[in-house]
């Protein structure tokens, strides 16, 4: 029978003194460098990769009607005004602008007391929810971060009924004199 | 006496298993990866709760930049050259349009168009050009143009309007696209805005908490 000679040399037997068996030679590699390699292309996958993908909030714009009986009517008391003013400052007011400016308040961005969550939440404490709305007139001054931040207010207090609405004159003059004031005041 | 001779040990150790996991991380990021296309105009957009990722396809994007200029942009190639024949049409510019169909967004008022389609494409940066005009103190608003022209190019197609605005930008800008916007009856638009944590305690934190979270 046929058979495979397996045996490194000699064919079988015993080798004598004096003859040199063949050097194995190992067949691991060093992977070292490799997983090196490796590593090095993970970390700057890691870093360039853009896990945030840009999100998107919507925004439905109200109809501009010309005519003043198709306009919505909104409840005086259930209306909340927030004014977006520049260098970051926010003024509200509840229900109509009191000729003399008496209820024209200031607020700010913060999570405080007087802070405008604090009273978007106020206002809605205090009103049966199908008579809030909450406008929002952002004056010329204001960013467009500050228009973003007042939206999102809305969708983190989840206020149902909100629009963004064009300042009247009287307002923006207002809100220009509070801020120079407030500008004056810290100097 | 002779001590027992202790073995040597080998210090290799085998590399294959952990060659094996950074080349299966490797192979993870390398496919997940989406390269951010280098944007010509530099806007840093505000953060918000919202959730829903933006969409990408049939969009029609208008930036609004720090210093509060206005580009617009359509991705699809086809609707591009709808609006370039239009404009040629409508407005009687005689602009390429290949060279309308390449430009990654425009931003001229239509009297420079066709001498800023001309210029070459590395030349178009975001801060050199005067963007479309849209305050009306200055002259026609341009961007209810732009609207016309997307609005009748995606007739009977679904537009997604987006509306990318930067931390800085003043909002008269984004007041005249605004107005564009409803000149042409857009009312539903989206506006890009990079994702941020629900404030804790908010009542929106509680509706989620609850599992109630709907994203409309």
């Amino acid at each position: 029978m046929a058979e495979m000679d397996t045996s490194s040399s000699g064919g079988g037997h015993k080798k004598g003194p004096g003859v040199k068996k063949g050097k194995k030679m190992s067949t691991r590699v060093d992977l070292t460098p490799m997983v090196d390699l490796g590593f090095l292309l993970i970390t700057f996958f890691i870093f360039t990769t853009t896990m945030s993908q840009p999100t998107a909030m919507k925004l439905f714009l109200p109809k501009d009607a010309d005519k003043p009986d198709e306009q919505n009517k909104i409840k005086e008391s259930g209306a909340l005004t927030i004014l977006l003013g520049g260098d970051n400052t926010v003024f509200y007011y509840e229900g109509e602008l009191a000729p003399n400016g008496a209820n024209f308040k200031s607020a700010n961005y913060s999570n405080g007391d007087d802070g405008i969550r604090a009273v978007i939440l106020r206002k809605k404490a205090s009103t049966p929810e199908k008579d809030l709305m909450v406008v929002i007139k952002p004056s010329p001054q204001c960013t467009y971060k500050n228009v973003v931040d007042a939206l999102d207010e809305m969708s983190i207090n989840v206020i149902k009924r909100y629009a963004l609405v064009d300042i009247s004159p009287v307002e923006e003059q207002l809100v220009e004199k509070s801020v120079s004031a407030a500008a004056t005041q810290s100097k | 006496m002779a001590r027992p001779k202790l073995p040597r040990k080998s210090t290799n150790v085998d590399m294959t298993a952990m060659c094996d996991v950074a080349f299966l991380l490797l192979t993870f990021f390398i496919l997940a990866t989406k390269f951010k296309p280098p944007e010509a105009i530099e806007i840093v957009t505000p953060k918000s709760v919202a959730s829903k990722v933006a969409p990408s396809k049939d969009v029609v994007l208008v930036s609004v930049d720090r210093d509060g200029k206005v580009f617009f942009s359509v991705e699809d190639n086809d609707v591009k050259k709808e609006i370039a024949n239009e404009i040629n049409t409508t407005k009687n510019l005689g602009i390429d349009v290949n060279a309308f169909v390449s430009a990654p967004f425009i931003g001229v008022p239509f009297s420079q168009l066709k001498s800023f389609l001309a210029m070459p494409e590395t030349e178009r940066k975001a801060n050199m050009l005067p963007g479309i005009p849209v305050d009306t103190t200055k002259g026609p608003n341009e961007m209810i143009d732009w609207m016309r022209y997307a609005v009748s190019a995606y007739q009977g197609k679904k537009m997604n309007l987006l509306l990318k605005g930067d931390n800085k930008s003043k909002y008269p800008s984004i007041e005249g696209v605004i107005n564009a916007f409803k000149k042409t009856d857009q009312l539903k638009f989206e506006m890009v805005t990079n994702p941020e944590a629900v404030p804790t305690g908010s009542e929106l934190w509680k509706l989620a908490q609850k599992g109630q979270r709907t994203e409309d």
